[in-house]
């Protein structure tokens, strides 16, 4: 060893080290190189874009990412053909399987064949309940668009959701447009929306008004302070400050205002109606309060 | 010598055409017919197996997990169901059996496109070539071990020129043919056998199965050897032929102990001395001296 040791340079022993060294350095920093971009290409490449729909089940993005091995066996279980692997070049990553509400919404299957299929749990197999999905979250985004939001009774959406008048029901509102009808208001509630896209998919439009959008898109978040006054008043079972003051109102006799909800009440017993047959009634009545 | 004599060309005089070209059909059979089965379902409607190389599922009861893909699923911190890593463990002792880089040669799709590049390079007689260590794609499979483990998400799958033309194939090419293009045009231009021999980390993790496979390619016949050179110009990995055929003075056995020897046979076609069989990596002596002096298995890994 101590031999060696004292050999001059350019001993052949010494130079194969160099070498051995330089090639190591060599390759490992031209691999170091290519992790670096592709490691760069790759988080770029996470970025999933928002009509793109993971299938039922599947694990928050990055974790996704890490738990697909992009065997397609979701894809191919799929009886309705609505899932694809993404090919490069896609804005998807490769080979995850993914799917486009517009073209091809999920149908819901009650066995969740896709599910089943996945080797990894990259789809989460303590789904079995496919109302549980959470794929995304239908979003009536252009209300300018919207039929029903000009008055018109298009309801489309609302007929073909599979959860009809869970996750998207009509709430009616006044139409001042016309001054005298009803607008029926299609309205998405999160707590049921699968985000399955069957309501895009059957969007009368040329380009659908309602979308499904990843839910972190879709959702707004409250500050984590806040809190809703009714909600915690009625937690205390009462007014947390000055206790509500019962508004009065004065009204004629046989007449009755309900604060729960119903307003106006006109007594039973009372056979007295605001508006007599004869029209000189109102007019009178009118002219006696002048008086 | 000459330069431009093909190999095997003495081979096809001695022992006719079919024989001296039977492993590479054998090879070419199996890697179209694997190929084939996966294709069976997408075109024709037969689900025979369903998936791709990276999992798959043959007749709806026999998972197959690539163990690479899956390790670096582990890595990024996913606990795979069991249908993975029961599937991942048939591949792994199907081919600590058999030599792990036989997934290379009878398997992998790539090796058709390297093939076909060596084969045109061959042809065009093109030897200049870019300096590349063969120990390349080691680093290259620490490395896409470790961006899994510091990325949780599995990097080397958005570039791996092995899944993604497999599953092209089967699911939809997109631009992927770029990437077996860039392949092909490596290994006809760049370098020789660059990717398959230097570059990629799927053969290096696979080489790692095959340290102790009992199933080799010995050179028993190698007094036969009359230095033609052509199992050398043949060979996808060259250097792990010349301990077993050469070694015969410094008392190194007739089998192939490399773990990076993709058990291809090529060399069994291309002699026509027959020096070569394939065999076990059992009663590894030299035939001089009769002693059991086996040599150390699979150290040449990372040369």
């Amino acid at each position: 060893m101590t031999a060696t040791a004292h050999k001059p340079r350019s001993t052949p022993a010494s130079s194969a080290r160099r070498r051995f060294l330089v090639d190591a350095a060599r390759t490992g920093g031209g691999v170091a190189l290519l992790s670096l971009g592709v490691g760069l290409y790759a988080r770029q490449a996470a970025s999933l874009p928002a009509l793109a729909v993971r299938p039922p089940g599947a694990l928050d993005e990055p974790q996704f990412l890490g738990a697909c091995i992009r065997c397609g066996l979701c894809v191919r279980d799929c009886p309705y053909d609505t899932l694809s692997l993404a090919t490069l070049g896609d804005e998807v990553t490769t080979g995850t399987p993914y799917f486009t509400a517009r073209d091809v919404p999920c149908e819901m299957c009650e066995d969740i064949p896709c599910v089943k299929a996945c080797p990894t749990g990259a789809l989460d197999h303590e789904l079995t309940d496919i109302d549980d999905a959470r794929m995304g979250l239908a979003v009536l985004i252009d209300e300018e668009n919207c039929l029903n939001f000009q008055g018109l009774r298009c309801d489309v959406c609302y007929r073909v959701c599979p959860l009809i008048d869970k996750a998207i029901t009509l709430e009616m509102q006044h139409n001042a447009r016309s001054g005298k009808h009803a607008m029926f208001i299609p309205a998405v509630h999160s707590d049921a929306c699968t985000g399955c896209g069957k309501c895009e998919k059957a969007c009368v439009l040329e380009k659908a008004a309602i979308k499904v959008l990843p839910t972190r898109l879709a959702k707004g978040e409250l500050g984590h302070h806040y809190r809703w006054g009714w909600q915690e008043k009625q937690k205390a079972g009462g007014s947390l400050v000055t206790p509500d003051q019962q508004h009065r109102y004065n009204l004629p006799e046989g007449e009755r205002y309900d604060y729960e909800g119903k307003g106006l009440i006109f007594e039973e017993s009372s056979d007295k109606v605001p508006f007599g047959s004869d029209p000189l009634d109102t007019l009178k009545r009118g002219m006696e309060g002048r008086r | 010598m000459i330069r431009d004599r093909r190999p095997g060309v003495e081979a096809v005089a001695v022992k006719g055409w079919l024989a001296a070209n039977k492993w590479l059909l054998a090879r070419r059979f199996t890697q179209l017919s694997i190929l084939g089965l996966f294709l069976l379902g997408p075109w024709f409607g037969i689900w025979i197996v369903k998936g791709n190389l990276n999992a798959s599922l043959t007749l709806d009861v026999l998972p197959l997990t690539d163990p690479y893909v899956l390790l670096q699923s582990l890595l990024a911190g996913q606990m795979p169901e069991l249908a993975a890593i029961s599937g991942a463990l048939i591949i792994v002792a199907f081919y600590l059996l058999v030599g792990g880089r036989v997934y290379c040669s009878w398997v992998c799709p790539v090796n058709m496109v390297t093939d076909a590049a060596h084969w045109l390079r061959e042809r065009l007689g093109i030897t200049g070539a870019a300096r590349l260590s063969s120990t390349t794609r080691y680093w290259i499979l620490a490395a896409t071990l470790l961006l899994a483990l510091f990325t949780g998400t599995l990097v080397w799958e958005i570039v791996n020129p092995v899944s993604m033309s497999h599953r092209g194939l089967i699911f939809g090419m997109g631009l992927a043919w770029l990437v077996v293009l860039a392949v092909f045009l490596m290994d006809f231009l760049v370098s020789r056998r660059a990717w398959c021999g230097h570059l990629c980390p799927v053969g290096a993790f696979y080489s790692l199965l095959a340290l102790r496979s009992p199933l080799r390619v010995r050179a028993d016949q190698r007094e036969q050897c009359d230095d033609c050179m052509d199992c050398f110009l043949v060979c996808p990995e060259p250097r792990v032929i010349r301990p077993a055929l050469k070694g015969a003075d410094k008392g190194i056995g007739p089998v192939i102990t490399s773990a990076n020897c993709t058990n291809c046979g090529r060399c069994i076609d291309v002699c026509a001395k027959d020096v070569f069989r394939f065999g076990s990596r059992f009663g590894n002596w030299t035939d001089t001296d009769e002693q059991t002096t086996q040599h150390s298995p699979g150290v040449e890994v990372l040369r």
